[in-house]
C-alpha cells in the first residue's frame, strides 16, 4: 500500500440509469475519503443513490446503470480505469461488500464450506482446498459463530438471519480486506444481533487498520459507529463532516429533518416530526436545490443549484442558507 | 436419505398395483378379443372352447388375480397376434426406443440449456432473440411435419444421412445399440434430432425463463462481489439454481419421450415398441397392449423415484424437509 494515499476516493463520481423515461442521475458527482482504519457512515433516504454509490466503486452496477464520469482512486489506483480481470481480482480481496438481505446473499443450494473456499481461492489459486477451509473455520469463529465446524458443512438455509449475516460478513473477511463497504448489514437484523454485529466491525476496523464505509438510512446505527459521515440526498452528497460535529450542530436543513425525524427522550406525548413532502423521482427533479420543496428555509435563491461550501471547519455543504445555530440530535 | 427412498419405493408399488388393476379393468372395457381369435364360420362350442382356454369364463377377480400371479412371475399373457410371450415382444423392442429416447434427451440437455442460458444471460442480443424465435418453430411445427423435411433435406436432397431403421447395431451388455457404429449413429441422429426438436425448445425455455430470474438475485451478485470469475459464477452458482426445474421438468418429460415416441418411430421406421403398440390396439391384442402399459407406468415409476433423488441433490431444502418427514 502506498503510503500517504487514502484508502478509497472517490472524486465526483456520476453513475446514471438510461432508463426509458429518461436518465435517472442515481448518483451526481458524488466525492468522499476514506482512510485507513476510518468508518464512514453514509446516510440517505431510500433511493438517495447510497447504494448505488457502494456498487459503483466495486464496478457491479447492472445495466442499465452505467458509471460515467468521475474518478475511484483505492489507495492510488483509478478503479473506474481498471480492466474487468484488474477489478475482479480486488474484489473480494482488497474490498469486499456485505449486502443487506441476509436471507438473499448466500446462494441456497450450495454449502458454507464450498461458498467461502471459493471466495479465498479465486484470488490465490495456490492455496490448497485445506488451508483454505482452515481460513473459512478461523473467519466463523471471529465473526462469533459457534463450533465452526459443523457449521461449514451446513446449507444457508439452516442458519439463522443473524447468523447468515455473520457468515457473510466473515466471507468478506475471509482475505483480510483494506476496505469493506457494508450496504445497510444489519437493516434485517433484530437490535440485538445489530448491536453484536456493529460492535464487531467496530473492533476490526480499530484492530486491522480495515476501512469501512457503512451505508445506511439508520442514524442511530451511524451514531455509535462511524468516525465521519456523509448525507446522501438524491444523488449527491448535502453534508459531509465528522460524525459528532454533524450530529450535534447540522448545517443542512436535510440533515437536521433527519435528525429531528429520530425520537428522543423529550418528544413523549409529542407529536412526532417528519420531513414534508416525499423524496423527488430521480427522473424528475425540481431545478436548483433538490430539496427545496420540502426545506423551511427555501426562498429565490434556492433555484439556482447549490455548490459545496465550508461553513464550518472540516464541514461541506450543499446549500445556500446553512444552518448554523440550530439545534442537533435530540437528547 | 434411505427412509426416504424406502418410503418412495413403497408408493411407487402401490401406483403400480393401482395401476395395473386399472389397466386390466379398462383394457377388458375396450373389446372383446374372442372376435379377433375366432372365425366367423366358428361353432358355438370352438368358442367356448376358445374362451375357456383363454381363461375368460372366469369372474373378472378369479382373472384378474391370474394377471397379477401371473405378473408377478414375468408372465403378462401370450400375443394374440405373434403367439409369444407378450413381455417378450415387447422387451426385445425396448432398447431401440430407450436409444432413441436418450439421445434425443441428450440432445436436449446439450443444445438446449447452453442456448436458455446465453439468451437468459444476454436477452438483448440478435443471437437470443434468434434462439427464443427458433424455440417457438420447435414448440409449434408438428413433430411428423419436421421428421419428413428432415428425410426431404438431409435423405433425399442432400443424401448426407440415412432415413430409415437402426443401421449396424453392436451387442453393449447383451443389449443390442446403434450408437457404437458409426454407421448406427448416422440412423440415430435424425430421429434423435426429430424427437428432441420439442423438447429443446422446452428446455430453452426453462433455462432462460430461470436464468433470467436467477441473475438478478442477490447471491450472483454477492458471488461477482467475492471477485469469483465469470464462468464459476455462470456454471455453479447460477446453473445450479437453473437446474431444479429443468431437471424435473426434464425427467417427467422422459416418459414421455418414450411413451410417444410412436410418431418419430413411424415416420423413420425405427424399430422400437412405440410402432408395436399402435399395432396391437389396431388388432386388439390384449396380453401386448397390457403388458406395454404396464411397462410404461413402471418407466414413469422409476423416473419420478430418480427425479426425486436428483432434485433432493440439486436443492439442501428438500432433503432436509423430506426426511424430516
Amino acid at each position: 500500500m502506498t503510503d500517504g494515499a487514502p484508502t478509497l476516493q472517490v472524486d465526483n463520481l456520476e453513475t446514471h440509469f438510461f432508463t426509458k423515461d429518461g436518465v435517472a442521475k442515481a448518483v451526481d458527482g458524488v466525492s468522499f475519503t476514506v482512510n485507513r482504519g476510518e468508518i464512514m457512515g453514509l446516510v440517505g433516504e431510500s433511493g438517495s443513490g447510497k447504494s448505488v454509490t457502494g456498487f459503483s466503486i466495486l464496478g457491479l452496477v447492472d445495466p442499465p446503470g452505467r458509471v460515467v464520469g468521475g474518478r475511484v482512486l483505492f489507495q492510488g489506483t483509478d478503479l473506474l480505469t481498471l480492466d474487468p480481470e484488474g477489478l475482479r481480482q480486488l474484489r473480494g480481496n482488497r474490498i469486499a461488500m456485505i449486502f443487506q438481505d441476509p436471507m438473499m446473499t448466500l446462494n441456497p443450494v450450495l454449502r458454507v464450506d464450498t461458498q467461502m473456499i471459493e471466495t479465498v481461492r479465486a484470488h490465490d489459486s495456490s492455496v490448497s482446498a485445506d488451508d483454505a477451509r482452515a481460513r473459512a473455520r478461523d473467519a466463523l469463529g471471529q465473526v462469533g459463530i459457534p463450533s465452526p465446524d459443523e457449521r461449514l458443512k451446513a446449507y444457508p438455509h439452516q442458519f439463522s438471519g443473524g447468523m447468515r449475516q455473520r457468515v457473510a460478513i466473515a466471507i468478506a473477511l475471509l482475505n483480510k480486506p483494506d476496505l469493506i463497504i457494508a450496504d445497510e448489514p444489519t437493516t434485517a437484523l433484530d437490535v440485538t444481533i445489530q448491536g453484536q454485529i456493529l460492535y464487531e466491525a467496530q473492533k476490526l476496523c480499530r484492530e486491522t487498520g480495515t476501512a469501512l464505509i457503512w451505508i445506511t438510512h439508520d442514524l442511530a446505527v451511524i451514531a455509535g459507529l462511524a468516525d465521519q459521515i456523509s448525507v446522501m440526498y438524491a444523488g449527491r452528497i448535502v453534508e459531509q463532516g465528522m460524525l459528532d460535529e454533524v450530529l450535534d450542530r447540522p448545517a443542512h436543513p436535510y440533515t437536521q429533518g433527519l435528525l429531528g425525524s429520530v425520537p428522543g427522550h423529550n418528544t413523549r406525548g409529542k407529536r412526532l416530526y417528519q420531513i414534508p413532502g416525499m423524496t423527488p423521482s430521480l427522473l424528475n427533479l425540481p431545478k436548483g436545490c433538490a430539496f427545496k420543496e420540502r426545506c423551511p428555509h427555501v426562498d429565490l435563491a434556492c433555484e439556482a443549484a447549490p455548490e459545496i461550501t465550508h461553513p464550518l471547519p472540516g464541514r461541506a455543504v450543499r446549500c445556500v442558507h446553512p444552518q448554523l445555530n440550530a439545534g442537533g440530535r435530540a437528547s | 436419505m434411505t427412509v426416504f427412498i424406502i418410503r418412495r419405493l413403497m408408493q411407487s408399488l402401490a401406483v403400480v398395483l393401482v395401476m395395473s388393476f386399472i389397466v386390466f379393468g379398462g383394457v377388458n372395457i375396450v373389446g372383446d378379443p374372442v372376435e379377433m381369435m375366432v372365425s366367423d364360420e366358428a361353432t358355438q362350442e370352438e368358442r367356448e372352447k376358445v374362451i375357456r382356454s383363454m381363461g375368460l369364463d372366469k369372474p373378472w377377480y378369479v382373472q384378474y388375480g391370474r394377471f397379477v400371479a401371473g405378473a408377478l412371475e414375468g408372465n403378462l399373457g401370450k400375443s394374440f397376434v405373434y403367439g409369444e410371450p407378450a413381455l417378450e415382444i415387447i422387451i426385445h423392442r425396448i432398447p431401440a426406443t430407450f436409444e432413441l429416447a436418450l439421445a434425443a434427451l441428450l440432445l436436449a440437455i446439450v443444445i438446449g440449456i447452453p442456448l436458455g442460458v446465453y439468451a437468459g444471460l444476454k436477452p438483448d442480443t440478435v443471437a437470443s432473440k434468434s434462439i427464443m424465435a427458433g424455440s417457438i418453430l420447435g414448440f409449434s411445427l408438428p413433430t411428423f411435419w419436421v421428421g419428413l423435411m428432415f428425410i426431404m433435406v438431409f435423405a433425399v436432397i442432400l443424401g448426407w444421412l440415412p432415413s430409415t431403421g437402426r443401421g449396424d447395431t453392436v451387442p453393449l451388455l447383451g443389449i443390442d445399440v446403434s450408437f457404437l457404429t458409426l454407421d448406427g449413429l448416422a440412423h440415430l441422429f435424425l430421429p434423435a434430432l426429430n424427437l428432441a426438436l420439442f423438447k429443446i425448445s422446452l428446455v430453452i425455455r426453462l433455462a432462460r425463463a430461470g436464468t433470467r430470474e436467477v441473475v438478478h438475485q442477490d447471491y450472483i451478485k454477492f458471488a461477482r462481489a467475492k471477485g469469483l470469475t465469470n464462468s464459476r459464477v455462470v456454471l455453479v452458482h447460477l446453473m445450479k439454481n437453473i437446474m431444479i426445474p429443468v431437471v424435473t421438468v426434464l425427467g417427467l418429460e422422459f416418459g414421455g419421450l418414450i411413451a410417444f415416441s410412436v410418431v418419430t418411430e413411424s415416420v423413420f421406421a425405427w424399430p422400437g415398441m412405440g410402432k408395436l403398440i399402435i399395432d396391437s390396439i389396431q388388432s386388439l391384442d390384449r396380453p401386448v397392449i397390457v403388458a406395454y402399459l404396464m411397462i410404461i407406468v413402471l418407466i414413469f415409476v422409476i423416473i419420478n423415484l430418480v427425479v426425486d433423488v436428483l432434485y433432493s441433490i440439486l436443492d439442501p431444502r428438500v432433503r432436509l424437509s423430506e426426511m424430516k418427514s
